[in-house]
């Protein structure tokens, strides 16, 4: 890189690293809790994709009932904390609380989630969840992030001996790397993953499907697999300079700081970021908070049709993000590395048929911004090499595999999926969602096979 | 211009908010910054026989976040000698001469023992003296407070003792822990008190402790009953004073106590009979001060409502209390919703469903949960409009025209005129005829 940003003092790391929500006390959870109107029925447990039974887990913190508070969300979901601490709470159970349709501000769910569960951590994780004997059967996960742990536990709770294969060498998927550390530390999804080893889940890691063990083999040695494989690498801008030392993908530069050497990681005096999404908002701000001086980020839309939320977009307007709406990246300047970034401005057409505004180029309108970094940030594509190779697995046009929406069974009855690779890309939560749903395809599956071979 | 000054008993002050007899009237300190902060009288904590108190006596019973809902004590009466009380209530009438000072008292109960203590009470100078008959804990084992209180016959003539030789106005202090009220007042009317006072605390564990299994408050592992008091006891204390306030052979002057934490709480007392008002636990929990808000929201709603002096809304509400048997059986209510201010919380419904009479519908409207009340079963228990955390999104509505009207001691007396006897049958006739259904 030709101009690295100097290293910050460690106070300074540490202020800008801390927890964006600070936990509650006990006393301030009991008070937020008591404000619940304990609805029936109620519009939050509808908003959250798993259904967690929000009035009840809160009611539960108002009595002082912890323990069953945190058993009634683990019912819905498996890495409840790191729902707390990433979901887009706004958006889902937070937004539809009846607080808001009243006029006030709405009960902080997701903080309320977080306590019940950091207790539960801190007490030890003490045994509150039915285990069946082992029936015997096997099943093979792979992928350790939500949808995988979620499925895990499920299944190994229903008496199943399962194995998740996982290529990292730390488990927990995005959960433990793809999360900004001010909104939730690695040790945090660590700990999930833990839980889910406690019901006996066997977690092998640095384990390639494909290449460190064969499908073939995966599936002679299963009675089911559940593919949690997420997504894969940030798709190539193709443009010219990309090669350029000090261009990297935002997931792989996201990883870099939740690893232990995380203050080492270097960021360029100023830093460009391609794309609009929430994971350009946590690169961004990730970089600006480790010592750049200035953060852009092009985006070739407007503000309204970029996906970042909200309260992302106000995240990064506070730490000072420069935004470049209308804008596209030409190509990548430098000798060896990178020293600025040709763009040109874009205008956005009438909406077509299907209510999209496609961005043309303004000719003449090329400018060149002077950065030190660019940070890819435009999706993550799917992993469709390997899923093309499972046997009987069927992908959509975009390379998503196609399972049934009730029981997550692939086009091979035998292998179910859920999460990232299903859905191309949604919240935790979804996949924490999926991952159970799985389970249950599964169990009903391999129940109904029992039941045939007696 | 809006004037606030009461006459309780012959026992003047500038407004209706006094001390109550408690561990806030404890001293002359206490006592003069009560006043300096605007109180209108006090009552002086008893003082009597010699006592000692234990050191933890206080439990508190707090509810959904809300401290002190309700305040226990075994506080016993007075613990500092009897001479520095009396010097420093001479003290605090002379610094106060416009404030009310009103002096509670307890001893044995013997006739020259009452006489002494009551012709030095009078040597203070203070402005009247309250009779201890409530004090539930402490003092009862040893056959005052409540143990007295509890017994008409003794109410009456320790106050006969009393009033036979005091020259400043009686007031006889009531317990709640009796079954009919009305009995003890009677006593001390009968026994010449000038006004009584009500209530004195009730009796009352205040909780257990789940990791010791020790009583609260907790003394050395001991526990017992005591004095209940604060907001939750305010109910209780508004039904005991409208039926001694109600009683024709009592008709004395009532002083108010139990749970007022603030001026809309005195104008109930004060509405039910009260002549003026006094204070404890809300002063307890949150210092003299909170007297400013009671003279000024109490001014601002005279104000209001044109009113001048509370003379003239004393006991307005009297007239309304009646017999079951006299409440109108035909005035029909029931709820209604209203759709633009719920906010699908669907508390209604499942009250009602689940304990009421299952009259209202849940339904999915445009992806959210819609509540609607199906009238016709709708007996107009206003249970739902209570759990609505909304205010005015469910009201009762009343559907009758007013034509017909029937009291359950009138149907009674119709059905023995036409000689038909109370049966289910005949009820049934009565009901559908008013299209009243009942599942």
């Amino acid at each position: 890189m030709k101009n690295i940003a100097p290293k910050l003092q460690a106070d300074q790391y540490e202020r800008n690293f801390s927890d964006l929500h600070p936990p509650f006390t006990q006393n301030a959870a009991t008070t937020e809790a008591l404000r619940c109107l304990y609805c029936y029925d109620s519009p939050c447990m509808k908003a959250c994709p798993t259904h967690i039974d929000i009035s009840t887990f809160i009611k539960k913190i108002s009595t002082g009932n912890l323990l069953g508070s945190a058993k009634t969300i683990y019912q819905s979901n498996w890495v409840p904390l790191t729902c707390a601490k990433a979901c887009p709470v706004d958006v889902l159970c937070e937004g539809a609380c009846v607080y808001n349709v009243k006029g006030e501000d709405p009960i902080q769910i997701g903080r309320l989630q977080r306590f019940v569960i950091e207790n539960y951590f801190e007490k030890g994780m003490p045994t509150i969840f039915d285990k069946l004997p082992n029936n015997g059967k096997s099943v093979g996960i792979v992928g350790s992030g939500p949808a995988g742990l979620a499925c895990g536990a499920e299944l190994a709770l229903l008496g199943y001996v399962v194995t998740i294969y996982e290529a990292n060498k730390i488990p927990g998927g995005l959960n433990t790397w793809g999360i900004a550390p001010y909104k939730m530390r690695r040790e945090d999804s660590l700990k999930e993953v833990e839980l889910v080893k406690s019901f006996g889940v066997d977690i092998k890691t640095e384990v390639m499907i494909g290449k460190t063990v064969k499908v073939d083999d995966l599936l002679k040695q299963h009675d089911a697999v559940f593919l949690g494989v997420g997504l894969g690498e940030s798709p190539q801008l193709s443009i010219q300079g990309e090669e350029l030392s000090g261009v990297i993908g935002a997931l792989d530069f996201i990883e870099k700081v939740k690893t232990e050497n995380w203050k080492d990681v270097n960021v360029g005096k100023k830093v460009a970021v391609i794309g609009a999404g929430n994971t350009s908002i946590d690169a961004a701000t990730e970089a600006k908070r480790l010592g750049a001086e200035q953060v852009y980020i092009i985006y070739r839309r407007s503000d309204v049709e970029m996906s970042a939320y909200e309260f992302e977009y106000q995240l990064a307007k506070k730490d000072g993000i420069v935004f470049h709406f209308l804008t596209s990246p030409k190509q990548i300047i430098g000798k060896d590395s990178v020293e600025g970034i040709e763009c040109v401005k874009m205008k956005l057409e009438e909406p077509d048929i299907r209510g999209r505004r496609k961005p043309i180029p303004i000719s003449g309108s090329e400018f060149t911004i002077n950065v030190d970094m660019v940070i890819k940030a435009i999706g993550q594509e799917t992993k469709s090499n390997f899923l093309s190779s499972i046997p009987n697995v069927t992908l959509d046009e975009e390379g998503c595999v196609i399972v049934d929406q009730t029981s997550y069974q692939t086009t091979n009855p035998k292998i179910f999926a859920g999460g990232d690779c299903i859905n191309g890309g949604k919240e935790v939560v979804n996949a924490a969602y999926d991952g159970k749903r799985a389970a249950q395809g599964i169990h009903a599956f391999l129940s109904d096979q029992s039941k045939g071979e007696k | 211009m809006v004037d606030l000054s009461v006459n309780c008993a012959g026992i003047k002050s500038p407004n209706p908010f006094w001390l109550a007899s408690a561990p806030p009237s404890n001293s002359a300190y206490q006592n003069c910054k009560a006043f300096e902060k605007g109180w209108g009288g006090t009552v002086w904590k008893t003082i009597g026989e010699p006592v000692m108190n234990v050191f933890n006596r206080y439990g508190g019973l707090d509810y959904n976040g809300q401290k002190i809902f309700g305040l226990n004590n075994i506080e016993l009466i007075s613990d500092r000698p009897i001479e520095t009380n009396f010097r420093e209530i001479a003290e605090t009438k002379k610094l106060w001469p416009d404030r009310a000072v009103v002096v509670s008292l307890m001893v044995e109960s013997k006739r020259e023992t009452w006489h002494e203590i009551v012709k030095r009470t009078i040597d203070t100078g203070c402005d009247g003296i309250e009779l201890n008959y409530g004090c539930p804990h402490g003092m009862s084992e040893r056959g005052m407070g409540a143990a007295v209180g509890q017994v008409p016959e003794y109410c009456k003539m320790i106050t006969e003792w009393v009033t036979e030789i005091s020259t400043i106005p009686v007031l006889v202090k009531l317990t709640p822990n009796v079954s009919n009220i009305q009995l003890p007042a009677r006593a001390a009317k009968a026994a010449g008190a000038n006004g009584i006072t009500l209530i004195n605390t009730i009796n009352s564990i205040i909780g257990v402790n789940l990791d010791t299994f020790e009583l609260k408050p907790n003394v050395g592992g001991k526990g017992g009953h005591g004095g209940y008091a604060g907001p939750a006891v305010k109910p209780i204390a508004l039904h005991l004073l409208s039926q001694v306030a109600i009683d024709p052979e009592v008709n004395l002057p009532i002083s108010g106590i139990g749970g007022i934490s603030n001026w809309r709480d005195a104008l109930e007392f004060i509405l039910l009979g009260s002549s003026n008002v006094q204070v404890c636990t809300a002063v307890m929990h949150h210092g003299f001060r909170i007297v400013e808000d009671m003279i000024d929201g109490m001014t601002n709603w005279m104000n209001e409502k044109g009113i001048t002096s509370l003379d003239q809304i004393r006991g307005k509400s009297l007239p309304r209390i009646d017999n079951f048997g006299n409440f109108d059986l035909l005035n029909r209510t029931i709820a209604r919703i209203d759709q633009q201010k719920c906010i699908h919380c669907n508390l209604c419904y499942v009250a009602c469903e689940d304990t009421a009479h299952q009259c209202i519908d849940l339904t999915e409207e445009n992806g959210s949960s819609k509540t609607e009340v199906r009238e016709k079963d709708c007996v107009g228990c206003a249970l739902c409009s209570l759990v609505c955390p909304v205010e005015n999104c469910i009201s009762m509505v009343r559907i009758d025209d007013g034509s017909a009207s029937k009291t359950w001691n009138q149907l009674n007396e119709e059905f023995r005129k036409s000689g038909k006897q109370m049966t289910w049958e005949e009820l049934a006739k009565f009901q559908h005829k008013h299209g009243i259904e009942i599942h």
